[in-house]
């Protein structure tokens, strides 16, 4: 009987975080891309969708800014046509679209949504290797646009998806190597420990909290007292190289090459119509919501309140109140709704890359940087313990290894920079 | 794990691994084997290695299977596809796997298996006893440990940078090696003007 009790939580679990949660706000991000990229460039949007009461005999149309429109694109795509050209693999070429969408949406498994509502934790699985299920599930989603390229056995098309392909493994080692300063100061891979952490001590990336005996306490003084507030250094680089990659693997502007319309048509879907060009889209804004819920989890305190206001919503035996759960998916879903907006604010502001300057901020820049950044992290980490034992000769070279280190990557990275591509022979 | 689940990855799996060889076509091929890696990753996640699962997907699917899939893409598959099977390969091909099944048939009934205890809660926080006296009192590995949970990643962690910490290192500098040779290997040679 309790199996069956837990397979029905966990059914009601899934289908709430990810067909009443998830696919509501992925449809209503393409309202906001378009309503907020029309801000953006001084135009009005797509303001006129409302009730069309004017289908059943009545003067006027409730318009409601447009926020019906979702659901008349979701009608028009599901209508029209599904077209499949003759010289495409068709069996790929329908894999395709699934394996865009599915990845993105699996990953949901291991977010936490919230604390904790009538005693169930807000998270479909809580394992031990969240931030890893993320990123092992969503290089799968690679599959997705390589094979759609390959099987329209068109040219651009597959230039399209080799690009993506060769793009989401370079940017990957610069997504895994970033994350590893935080995990560090974590000291586990279990996503709700990391949140709970975060509520206890302030969000990784503002790490105080108030109340306590002093006003306020800061986050990080278990490493080595006031000196811990060095630690922000390599968080905030961190945050910058994993948000950029983030941009990389889910193929948004400024790095969306693989479907570059100057270039290459339409990319790796090209040959696509209606709903299946729709999975692939949709695919796109659902791997951006993961992404952002993956940064405001690891940097923003996922559904912590922060700044020690969880406090409040604990009662007297230290366990969290009955509605706290809600109050801490609201907490959640704004920051995660906060960071959609930057993600399209950075699209319609920033012009694309070129394909080699790509390559080289991943490959040169950003991998080199990531390396550096464990080494510092761990430096500080160390630092206290070090002196703590005596080994304060250990610490200095140690401090000018990782310095000399970082100078030689410097001047390698440099050196790259400066070289012309050979001239034809 | 519930026994029907192992079934159902154990049968993705192996209908993968006679995907590889049955198709025609590579890119099927390749696919075939990836499905095959994800059933492994089930059955590891199955027996409580959530680290090794999720490796042998962010490893082996991610990453090298996308690297083998590009080369792949960029053969001309018409030719791949008319190739015949030749006796001679055909008969390696049935030969050889039968040999490992063999031995594997010898290891399972000369092995002992021991006093088996299945991963429960109790059984881990007596685990938790019985860990050496250098992990420290106030380590996650003891905390998760004492709540009943398997610490896989740091216990991994901790055997990889203690115990075999110069091993580790060799390979990490045998790998850099190999990287080096490759590049420098695949290099166009530009003759002197």
């Amino acid at each position: 009987m309790d199996i069956l009790i837990l397979i029905l939580i966990t059914m009601v679990k899934i289908v709430g975080f990810t067909f009443v949660l998830t696919l509501p706000i992925i449809a209503y991000s393409v309202y906001a891309e378009r309503r907020f990229s029309a801000i953006l460039q001084d135009r009005v949007g797509p303001n006129r969708t409302g009730i069309p009461l004017t289908l059943f005999g009545f003067k006027k149309d409730i318009p409601l800014q447009g926020l019906l429109q979702p659901l008349a694109d979701g009608l028009k795509f599901i209508l029209k046509e599904d077209f499949t050209p003759s010289h495409v693999n068709k069996f790929f070429f329908w894999l395709a679209p699934a394996l865009t969408m599915v990845p993105a949406l699996l990953t949901l498994a291991v977010i936490p949504f919230g604390s904790e509502l009538f005693g169930e934790k807000l998270v479909i699985a809580d394992v031990s290797v969240g931030p890893l299920f993320i990123f092992a599930i969503a290089s799968l989603s690679v599959y997705g646009i390589t094979f759609a390229g390959w099987a329209s056995n068109n040219k651009y098309s597959f230039f399209g998806g080799v690009r993506s392909c060769a793009q989401m493994i370079s940017y990957e080692i610069a997504l895994g190597l970033s994350v590893i300063p935080v995990l560090m100061i974590f000291g586990q891979l279990n996503l709700t420990n990391i949140v709970e952490w975060q509520a206890q001590h302030g969000w990784l990336l503002c790490p105080i909290t108030f109340g306590g005996e002093n006003g306020f306490d800061f986050g990080f003084y278990e490493f080595g007292g006031p000196l811990g507030i060095l630690l922000l250094l390599p968080i905030f680089l961190s945050f910058f190289i994993f948000t950029v990659s983030i941009f990389a693997e889910t193929n948004r502007m400024p790095f969306d090459l693989p479907e570059c319309e100057t270039e290459l048509v339409g990319g790796y879907h090209t040959e696509y119509s209606s709903m299946k060009f729709a999975l692939f889209f949709l695919g796109e804004y659902a791997a951006m919501i993961v992404g952002s819920a993956l940064i405001v989890t690891l940097f923003f305190g996922g559904w912590s309140l922060g700044f020690g206001l969880d406090a409040l919503l604990k009662d007297d035996t230290d366990n969290w109140v009955a509605y706290a759960g809600l109050i801490h998916l609201g907490a959640f879903l704004t920051k995660v709704i906060a960071f959609i907006l930057f993600f399209i604010l950075v699209r319609w502001t920033v012009p694309r890359f070129r394909y080699d300057q790509l390559m080289k901020l991943g490959w040169v820049v950003f991998f080199e940087l990531a390396l550096i950044n464990i080494l510092v992290a761990a430096v500080i980490m160390a630092a206290p313990n070090m002196v703590e034992r005596g080994e304060i000769g250990a610490l200095i070279v140690l401090i000018i290894g990782v310095i000399a280190f970082s100078i030689a990557m410097f001047v390698i990275a440099k050196s790259l920079d400066k070289k012309k591509a050979p001239q034809s022979l | 794990m519930p026994t029907p689940l192992f079934y159902l990855f154990a049968v993705i799996m192996l209908a993968g691994g006679i995907g590889i060889v049955a198709m025609r076509n590579p890119v099927a091929s390749a696919f075939s084997m990836i499905v095959s890696f994800i059933g492994l990753a089930a059955l590891f996640v199955g027996l409580n290695a959530y680290f090794v699962g999720i490796l042998q997907i962010l490893v082996y699917t991610g990453a090298v299977m996308v690297l083998f899939l590009f080369i792949i893409m960029l053969l001309d598959l018409k030719k791949e596809e008319d190739r015949e099977t030749k006796t001679p390969t055909l008969l390696a091909g049935i030969i050889i796997p039968l040999l490992l099944v063999l031995q594997l048939v010898a290891v399972f009934q000369t092995s002992d298996l021991g006093d088996f205890k299945p991963i429960t809660k109790d059984s881990l926080i007596a685990a938790e006893a019985q860990l050496p006296n250098d992990i420290p009192a106030d380590s996650q590995i003891r905390k998760e440990l004492k709540q009943g949970s398997l610490p896989d990643v740091n216990l991994i962690g901790q055997k990889l940078f203690t115990e075999y910490n110069f091993p580790l290192q060799v390979i990490g500098i045998l790998l850099l090696v190999a990287t080096v040779g490759c590049v420098s290997l695949s290099k166009k040679l530009i003759p002197k003007a």
